[in-house]
């Protein structure tokens, strides 16, 4: 494995060196060239790519193959307004699809299951990523992508579904609506469920499996680095290997950057090893996790990352997408001129997050009339809706009712409960 | 013509009504009239005082948001036909009215009304060319009882 990841690692750093302006200048500015890597433990010497440099470059500054070349973009939501866009050769589609295929089938998935999926189909990268895997395994393939819940359960039952693949909240919330609708899951054929694009915990995967008689596994990955199925879980559920030969993780300790010993706690960060149209060099997840190389009961060997419980940024997902604080005050900006106090409260409605902003109301804004003021509020959820691609609920509060902390205001409550 | 109406901004929610009222009891300040206009979110209380700068600004520095509007108080005859009269008036000016109230109290045989129009000045003039009585701020504040 060493041997094969120091190959790879030499060619990416090499292609994104020659091809990617960005990160040749970084390597210019530390005196690097790509032929001082002569290890993998060299890889510390590189710079790190952060969020922000996709949305600097933003659409396809960070592109390493020309656009005859690239056969596909996806998108997700970027740390403020604008969009971070990702792009894949058909190599990179290959590879991609290998990995999904390899991740379904580490959860016991194979020819002959009937999978929905119901993943989101469009930019975000869950949806056709999740498809192309199920696929090349040959399982059937049911594309019904996000959304109309009681469909789903029609779905479920009519079409014998065997796995399911979504986020673990969806999941929870088609639960309740088929123990609303007089559907017990336990007696459907399904017996899998894969589920990722958001954190969850131990205590969501016992409710799941006990709510369901299926077994569900966790599955990790993000668009800058390729979409789903850099790292599952296995039947031992101890864990998500790693897909090494085609990501090399790292653990760095968040504030330093300092890469820590296996077994610390830390910042994953992620060398893509086979990328071509967009190679990421030391790409800062923000994810905090561990590594372990011991022996795992199921016998792969790649190394496992514990499940992702929390970030060392303020991201939030939300029904699987990401939303970043900076892109609600981008949205509440343009349409008052000026920001004003607000705070972000998450729910857990039936199993489906909710978000609704608080909001208060200014004298620049207020006036006496209903109108106006339900105006403004329409208008803020369409700007919200507008920069996250998510519904969520605003409501305008009165002025100094939102707890001021120690001169910082507290932007996000969470009350998910993820226990 | 016109008087001033201060419009608060409360939520929807139990005892929001009641703080308001303390800050412009404790001051003396009496409310001539009010209106409560409310949507599931939220409300906002629309309030005639007599001094209403010095009201405005305990509102405010109590937490308040405070809207000053000018509207126009018209006294009509408080008999079947007193508001229809009124009404008739504005016909065919193009002059909407965004909301209005009346007072709780008349006097004598008079009914006096607020109203929030959208060209204030133009309703003034429609309303007096036609003999009905706009009532100035002096008598809203100490006349009326």
């Amino acid at each position: 494995m060493r041997a094969l990841q120091l190959d790879r690692l030499s060619s990416v750093v090499e292609r994104a060196y020659e091809r990617v302006k960005l990160f040749r200048s970084r390597m210019q500015d530390r005196g690097l060239r790509p032929a001082d890597i002569r290890r993998p433990e060299d890889i510390a010497m590189l710079p790190f790519t952060v969020k922000t440099d996709l949305r600097d470059t933003y659409p396809f500054g960070l592109f390493a193959s020309p656009m005859q070349e690239v056969v596909r973009l996806h998108a997700s939501s970027g740390t403020t307004g604008k969009p971070i866009v990702v792009a894949y050769t058909q190599e990179d589609l290959d590879v991609w699809t290998s990995v999904m295929m390899r991740s379904l089938a580490c959860c016991g998935i194979t020819r002959g299951d009937v999978l929905q999926n119901a993943y989101g189909y469009g930019l975000f990268t869950g949806g056709l990523g999740a498809h192309y895997g199920a696929e090349a395994l040959g399982a059937t393939v049911i594309p019904i992508s996000g959304g109309n819940t009681e469909r789903q359960i029609m779905v479920m039952k009519d079409f014998q579904v065997t796995a399911i693949c979504c986020t673990p909240s969806y999941f929870i919330h088609l639960l309740e609506r088929a123990g609303e609708l007089g559907v017990d899951v336990h007696e459907l054929p399904l017996r899998v469920g894969v589920f990722g694009a958001e954190p969850w915990s131990e205590r969501m995967r016992s409710h799941i499996e006990s709510a369901s008689g299926i077994r569900a596994f966790d599955i990790y990955g993000l668009s800058e680095i390729t979409g789903p199925g850099v790292a599952v879980e296995c039947p031992a559920q101890q864990g998500l290997h790693l897909f090494e030969d085609h990501f090399y993780p790292e653990i760095v300790d968040p504030e330093t950057g300092e890469p820590l010993p296996e077994g610390c706690e830390g910042e994953l960060v992620i060398t893509t090893l086979s990328k071509q149209a967009m190679p990421m060099i030391r790409y800062r997840t923000r994810d905090i996790t561990t590594l372990s190389s011991a022996p795992c009961p199921c016998g792969r060997t790649l190394r496992r990352m514990l499940r992702v419980g929390r970030r060392s940024d303020d991201m939030i997902i939300l029904r699987g997408v990401n939303v970043f604080p900076g892109q609600i005050e981008s949205a509440l900006l343009a349409v008052e001129g000026t920001l004003p106090h607000y705070q972000i409260v998450l729910t857990r409605d039936k199993g489906l997050d909710q978000m609704e902003v608080l909001v208060e109301v200014t004298p620049e804004v207020f006036s006496d009339q209903i109108g106006a003021l339900e105006r403004l509020h329409d208008k803020l959820v369409g700007a919200l809706d507008q920069a996250l691609g998510l519904r969520v609920a605003v409501r305008l509060v009165r002025p100094q009712t939102i707890r001021r902390g120690e001169g910082k205001a507290q932007r996000v409550v969470d009350r998910r409960n993820l226990g | 013509m016109k008087i001033h109406q201060l419009s608060l901004f409360l939520e929807n929610q139990p005892g929001q009504m009641l703080d308001p009222c303390r800050v412009l009891a404790r001051a003396g300040i009496n409310i001539r009239s009010l209106s409560l206009a409310d949507t599931r979110q939220f409300g906002i209380l629309r309030l005639i005082v007599p001094d209403w700068l010095n009201a405005a600004a305990l509102l405010e520095s109590a937490g308040y948001v405070v809207n000053v509007t000018e509207v126009v108080a018209v006294e009509v005859g408080d008999r079947p036909g007193g508001l229809a009269d009124l009404m008739e008036a504005l016909e065919g000016s193009g002059i909407n009215i965004e909301y209005m109230y009346a007072f709780p109290f008349g006097r004598g045989d008079r009914a006096v009304l607020i109203f929030r129009f959208d060209q204030p000045d133009a309703a003034i003039e429609r309303l007096a060319a036609a003999g009905i009585d706009v009532v100035d701020s002096v008598d809203v504040y100490s006349k009326v009882l």
